[in-house]
């Protein structure tokens, strides 16, 4: 969809990342594996961990905080809270919910939804089509995850990559002709073997057995999924310029999803994009799933690296196979 | 011709020269490629030559010799 003749658009962003931090030398002594290869393999140094007595809410609960304080809104104003999480704190109630009690948003309904590391942008979408049609005014999105809780430790292919955290933006009206130029979704479920964590749903309840054989963590098939995201980021970003008659040359920022340097390198030389221009923060992070765009575009922003009228492209792609993108023109 | 080509591609992702390039060349080996090295050196085999390349295909490819073979069986 093109969108211009209405201006929708982020009002507040914020992030919250628990204080913990996991270094490759503290992974050296769990797994076999070593600093230089994680980093060269990856881009990532170091990655946070969420404390034993906390969930994903409580990240969720405390980046939206940021968001709304920075939107200028207060609590009440918020219509409607989408938490994206491949992680919420347990089946239900939904991971929205026991943030709208946090915080006290008691005019707003709350639901979550899941579509892996692409849920901020399929967020960001359901926002938008909320708010154009008139249904609501403010919306409240978050992207929180608690990866490490379903991390396999024994792993080192994988244990190497994920990490904890929250980003979160306020969704509301904009001047017209700012805020989100276009948007781009996409799924193949075709490829939804290569990323899953099996059990844990109506296909494998959880049992002894399924604990055993470790069934209740992330498995990457990773070359499919490399070779996926490295197509995918490309395309989509090229989906959404063509929507909104624009070049490569007019983008100012992109703000990828953040699982691996190597991805982001190879799609950023497809898209023949100068270095500079992509948000990169995967060496302090790690992989948060749906929350690492958003906690990008956050730093991002009060780094005063993204200033009014940037065209930011957001790009991301997970598990499903989903994908998704949006351009906006920044706004705030 | 196919051998010209692909020390092209070679070249461009794996960031050698063309004479340190022959058909015994094993990427990992001799080229100093890493496995996700080789994985985008696959994805542009892929884009140039027009074929798709599972990932239990991709496995065996190890050397320049291995890919010319496959594509010369599968274009």
């Amino acid at each position: 969809m093109i969108l211009n003749n209405k201006g929708i658009g982020i009002l507040g962003t914020g992030k919250y990342v628990p204080e913990k931090v996991l270094t490759n030398h503290d992974l050296e002594k769990m797994v076999d594996t070593n600093d230089e290869w994680i980093r060269t393999r990856t881009g990532i140094s170091e990655r946070r961990i969420l404390e034993d007595d906390k969930a994903t809410s409580f990240m969720a609960t405390e980046a939206a905080r940021k968001a709304i304080e920075d939107s200028g809104l207060s609590p009440e104003d918020i219509d409607l809270i989408i938490v994206s999480t491949v992680t919420p704190d347990m089946a239900f109630p939904s991971t929205a919910c026991l943030v709208q009690d946090n915080l006290g948003c008691t005019n707003a309904a709350a639901f979550d939804l899941e579509a892996a590391c692409s849920g901020f942008l399929y967020g960001l979408s359901m926002a938008y089509g909320q708010i154009f049609a008139g249904l609501v005014k403010n919306v409240l999105l978050i992207g929180a995850e608690a990866l490490t809780r379903i991390t396999d430790w024994t792993d080192r292919n994988t244990c190497v990559l994920f990490g904890d955290g929250a980003g979160a933006a306020v969704l509301g009206e904009v001047p017209e002709g700012k805020g989100i130029l276009a948007l781009n979704l996409g799924a193949d479920g075709r490829g939804g073997k290569y990323l899953t964590q099996p059990a844990g749903g109506s296909l494998m309840p959880a049992t002894k057995e399924s604990v055993e054989n470790r069934m209740h963590y992330i498995r990457m098939e990773g070359n499919e999924v490399f070779k996926f995201a490295v197509r995918t980021m490309a395309d989509a970003s090229m989906n959404v310029l063509e929507k909104a008659n624009m070049e490569i040359s007019d983008v100012d920022f992109l703000v990828p999803h953040q699982a691996n340097i190597r991805i982001i390198n190879s799609s950023r030389k497809k898209l023949k994009l100068p270095k500079d221009k992509v948000v990169v923060n995967l060496n302090k992070y790690g992989n948060m799933s749906s929350a690492s765009i958003p906690v990008a575009l956050d730093e991002a922003v009060k780094e005063g690296r993204i200033d009014n009228n940037d065209n930011v492209i957001l790009v991301g792609f997970g598990g499903g196979l989903t994908w998704g993108s949006c351009l906006l023109k920044w706004h705030k | 011709m196919l051998f010209d080509k692909l020390k092209e591609i070679i070249m461009d992702q794996l960031e050698v020269e063309e004479d340190e390039i022959n058909m015994d060349s094993s990427f990992q080996d001799d080229l100093d490629a890493d496995s996700l090295d080789v994985v985008e050196l696959i994805m542009a085999i892929e884009d140039e030559f027009d074929i798709e390349i599972p990932d239990e295909d991709a496995e065996k490819i190890s050397t320049v010799k291995d890919a010319i073979d496959y594509i010369e069986k599968n274009q």
